[in-house]
């Protein structure tokens, strides 16, 4: 637990010393949300579907904190030194992991929140929560799952290379078109929605418009019971796998001598 | 001559550090499918909404305008990217600094590269646009001189705006991404890239009217896809695209013009912010909490 605050710590105290961000991760990410509602209402599309937008578009900001923040922190953390300070201290590398996710929560949930609220208002966007209970359960079961699987993408950055930025990027666009960011999954077809379940924000989104909207039920890929028996097991499936992964990474990267390569 | 070696020097450490230094094939996938994916997410939604009719003179102005997009955002991206990398990760940005060359000549060499990489990018999207889905461009009625107009002086545009964020880019820490995917989010929404700027309020078109990139878009577009914009222009309930009533020779003298007044403006950020960075210490800040 020290661990993990320790970590934590310099996110948190971080983004306090250079405020700035506030302006870039509420504003900002405003914008691209913006376009895709306009797209809808420029074709007349149903309300819901600019709704959808909206939570996608907030969901976005955890997507990328597991992404940049987290999983490819390992190789950032290489770079500069800090990965082999974290592997003589005598902590848990999960640890260090579980305290970047609290630290980038904050600005993730600020991020997160405000294209929420401030993208409801904008575009006139009802919500109706029929069970908040569910809804609390459903967000949860997402982020411990997401952020299992971040722990797990972690272990390969901190052997990765110069590619580290690539293979990020090569999971941003390609993961909001298969996990259906910007519109229900299902119109994928069952196959790639099934696929695409593997990542846990596809089942977390299609639990959450049904729960934040009157028609999302019918624009579900499967129903809330199983969307949440099945982040629930990809929860422990992935803080399992995280926790061998690192293992088995980090000797591999002491046997072949990649943990304090820098610059390769 | 010795700016231009640096302007290739720069650009083959840029084509070293995008390409060669990565995994080949990590790199031929990421080229491909990102661009693909992007334009694919609109794809589906216009599905969602539409079923598949693809034959629409909407559809291929969303299509050929997102696949454009990518010049805006990789380049505006690309300028500001070669501050944040050479300082925080590589460490190198003082050492450039010190080196006895013209350092705009190395941000346009770096940048240079990031033009290459994306016209690849764009180009894909637009051959699997015309071959999968039906996007109306047809070859034979492209108006290749007002595309070759409007792409070099739109792309002169997009990099001396690049250079004003490069320059805030200097000053700010790690928030440097959030810039300029905020200012590229800007062009998005207001510039006509996925739908018409009459499908903004009155005070946003007033906006959208004053910004070169709106201008670009259309010229883009009318010299790609004549038939399918002035589907759009005349269409029954009137002229979609808000910008019918402006001739294309209009189109080209403004984008000239505000090429010439963003670059003199850009300078000015570049240069006052370079000095600020100078006297604050930033030049070699690293902040990778």
């Amino acid at each position: 637990m020290r661990a993990v605050k320790g970590r934590a710590y310099p996110r948190i105290v971080g983004a306090q010393r250079e405020p700035s961000w506030v302006f870039f991760e509420v504003v900002l990410p405003l914008f691209t949300v913006a376009a895709y509602a306009y797209v809808y209402q420029f074709m007349d599309a149903k309300d819901e579907l600019i709704g959808y937008v909206v939570l996608g578009g907030a969901m976005t900001a955890f997507w990328l904190n597991v992404l940049w923040a987290m999983a490819a922190q390992f190789y950032w953390e290489k770079e500069i030194g800090n990965l082999q300070l974290y592997l003589i201290a005598p902590i848990s590398r999960m640890s260090i992991l579980a305290g970047m996710a609290l630290g980038g929560m904050f600005a993730t949930t600020v991020n997160a929140t405000s294209t929420l609220v401030i993208g409801a208002l904008i575009f006139n966007i009802a919500f109706h929560i029929v069970d908040p209970l569910m809804l609390v359960a459903i967000f949860v079961a997402t982020m411990v799952a997401l952020y299992g699987m971040g722990m797990m993408f972690a272990s390969l950055y901190m052997l990765f290379g110069r590619e580290a930025h690539h293979l990020s990027n090569l999971l941003t666009d390609p993961v909001y078109l298969t996990s259906g960011f910007f519109f229900p999954v299902k119109y994928l077809g069952a196959f790639v929605a099934a696929g695409a379940s593997l990542i846990p924000i596809t089942l977390g989104l299609d639990a959450l418009r049904q729960l934040f909207f009157t028609g999302g039920a019918e624009d579900a890929f499967l129903p809330l019971g199983t969307e949440l028996l099945i982040l629930v097991g990809l929860c422990a499936v992935f803080l399992v796998l995280a926790h061998y992964s690192l293992r088995y990474m980090e000797y591999l990267g002491k046997a072949t001598g990649r943990l304090t390569l820098r610059w390769q | 001559m010795n700016d231009l070696r640096t302007v290739k020097n720069a650009a083959w450490l840029g084509w070293e550090m995008e390409a060669n230094w990565a995994d080949p094939f990590l790199f031929a996938t990421y080229s491909i499918v990102k661009p693909i994916s992007a334009t694919l997410i609109l794809v589906f939604m216009y599905m969602v909404v539409t079923g598949f009719n693809t034959d629409n003179a909407y559809f291929s102005y969303m299509y050929v305008g997102n696949a454009l997009y990518m010049y805006v955002a990789e380049v505006l991206f690309g300028v500001t990217w070669v501050i944040h990398d050479d300082r925080e990760h590589y460490m190198t940005l003082k050492q450039v600094y010190i080196a006895p060359i013209n350092f705009y000549a190395y941000i346009l060499g770096r940048s240079a590269i990031k033009i290459a990489i994306t016209t690849a990018g764009v180009l894909i999207t637009l051959v699997f646009g015309v071959a999968v889905l039906g996007v109306d461009i047809f070859p034979g009625q492209v108006d290749w001189l007002l595309l070759l107009g409007s792409l070099v002086l739109g792309l002169g545009c997009i990099c001396v705006l690049g250079l004003a964020l490069g320059g805030i880019t200097f000053l700010t820490a790690r928030h440097s991404i959030g810039i300029n995917e905020g200012v590229a989010g800007v062009f998005y929404v207001m510039s006509g890239i996925i739908f018409p700027i009459t499908a903004l309020p009155g005070w946003a078109q007033s906006i959208s009217k004053a910004l070169p990139v709106t201008y670009w878009m259309d010229s883009m577009r009318r010299a790609l896809m004549p038939e399918a914009m002035d589907a759009l222009r005349l269409a029954e309930s009137g002229d979609i695209t808000g910008l019918g009533g402006f001739s294309d020779l209009y189109i080209m003298v403004f984008l000239a013009i505000s090429a010439a007044v963003f670059f003199v403006l850009s300078l000015g950020v570049f240069r006052y912010a370079d000095v600020v960075a100078r006297r604050k210490g930033k030049i070699d800040w690293t902040t990778s909490y």
